[in-house]
């Protein structure tokens, strides 16, 4: 499992963690999260989320 | 006169407004051809880590995520840097650089930013006050943190009370000094400043409300600040972060109509014909918001139309994210003109404040604490600012 960060607000998406809130279940890897998602916080896009080493 | 056929879409502005604008637009035209004039070095960083960055020991250098030839291959646009535009012809569809060079545009994009705001300080070291609006600025207050222990902010708003509690991951103490008497004043109710303030204070960051500083002197090690109630303040370093304003002048300067902004409609269109507006510039229908959010919505809806599809901006509810780690903030203002009154509800670590108009609708929230988990489901209930 792995972490993502967005680029603008340093939100952080844990695969293990996922988004229940969001409707993103437990240990949703982050390829199958909706292209459409946007991040919580400030509202970037999936695409513009970068991969953080754990 | 209109261009021909072939001239750039120019953006002004490498910020969050700027390049988040070049990159919607490119995932939907991947060959219209696109310049992005930037002041600075043109890489990519975002502004809203500047308050949060000590925390995670960032350098300036660290905080600089795609450099501009990165930012240029990605969104196929040539990146110009350390590029300063002088003027906008509007009637010519041009743009003026210092030093003459002149640039057609198809449309223009004026992703401009803002300006920090700073208090008129008497005293010999009212120059040395820093304000940390971009990254040159940050690079500048890091180099100058070495052996400080205390730091004077001038302004107890959004950025006061982060940088204020991101020095603390530094071991340093700052004073918040704001002429209101609580911090946040103009976002938060009353009991929630007071629980936010209680938070912090516990942390280590300490108040001086109800006074400005008139002056700043140098002093032995730093500085000494004179407050309007004739008390006397030492720091070693002086921040100022009193707030914004628009960067204007330049569409003034070639008629495009401003107020506090620079004016658009819903569709991100000045007054000038192929002129639009973004960001923290911007006054869109008579909104000037300057957190990220409205900023995405705005790049989108800009995206589109730049790519043929006309498209007005929405603004769903924006809740905005307070950088407090030692107080997790979260608020949604209610519109400026709304009727209606706080209903506060305290937690265990914070408190649950809703502003609820005279028909029962919430129309604004504030959530400290664990409270801040309802952001969601309470963003979901309140109606956008423009629909």
């Amino acid at each position: 499992m792995k972490t993502y960060q967005c680029i603008v607000c340093s939100f952080i998406y844990d695969e293990a963690a996922g988004m229940p809130d969001h409707g993103i279940a437990l240990g949703t890897r982050w390829a199958d999260v909706p292209a459409d998602w946007e991040c919580p916080d400030c509202g970037v896009a999936k695409a513009d989320f970068e991969m953080v080493e754990i | 006169m209109a261009q021909p056929a072939g001239a750039p879409i120019v953006i002004i502005g490498s910020g969050l407004g700027g390049f988040t604008v070049a990159r919607e637009f490119r995932k939907l035209d991947k060959t219209t051809p696109l310049v992005v004039m930037s002041r600075d070095h043109a890489g990519f960083y975002s502004k809203p880590m500047l308050s949060n960055a000590l925390a995670g020991n960032k350098s300036a250098a660290a905080l600089v995520m795609k450099p501009a030839d990165k930012m240029a291959l990605e969104t196929n646009a040539s990146v110009r840097a350390n590029a300063h535009v002088a003027s906008i012809d509007i009637a010519a569809q041009t743009i003026a650089l210092e030093g003459g060079e002149v640039l057609a545009y198809r449309d223009l994009v004026l992703a401009l930013g803002a300006d920090a705001l700073r208090l008129p300080l008497e005293g010999n070291a009212a120059d040395l006050v820093l304000s940390v609006n971009d990254l040159d600025d940050y690079a500048r207050f890091t180099d100058r943190l070495a052996g400080v222990k205390t730091v004077a902010i001038l302004g107890g708003g959004l950025i006061g009370c982060e940088f204020a509690n991101d020095l603390l991951h530094r071991g340093i103490t700052a004073t918040v000094i704001d002429l209101a008497d609580r911090p946040l004043s103009r976002l938060l109710p009353e009991a929630a400043s007071a629980h936010l303030r209680q938070r912090l204070e516990a942390a280590g960051v300490r108040f001086c409300f109800n006074v400005a500083a008139s002056a700043v002197y140098r002093a032995d090690a730093g500085f000494e600040l004179l407050l309007s109630d004739d008390s006397r303040l030492q720091a070693d370093l002086v921040l100022s972060a009193i707030g914004l304003r628009p960067r204007t002048a330049l569409a003034h300067a070639a008629g495009i109509e401003v107020n506090r902004g620079i004016v658009t409609n819903r569709m991100l269109a000045t007054s000038a014909p192929h002129v639009f507006a973004v960001g923290d510039c911007a006054e869109v229908a008579g909104h000037n918001l300057p957190y990220v959010m409205p900023l995405m919505q705005q790049a989108r809806a800009l995206a589109a139309t730049l790519a043929g599809t006309p498209t007005s901006v929405v603004y769903p509810a924006m809740p905005v994210m307070v950088k407090t780690p030692a107080c997790a903030t979260v608020v949604c203002p209610p519109p400026m003109t709304a009727q209606g009154e706080w209903h506060v509800s305290h937690t265990e670590d914070g408190c649950d404040a809703r502003f609820v108009g005279p028909d029962g609708s919430l129309l604004g929230f504030a959530l400290l604490g664990a409270a801040t988990a309802q952001k969601q489901t309470l963003a979901a209930q309140v109606k956008g600012l423009l629909g």
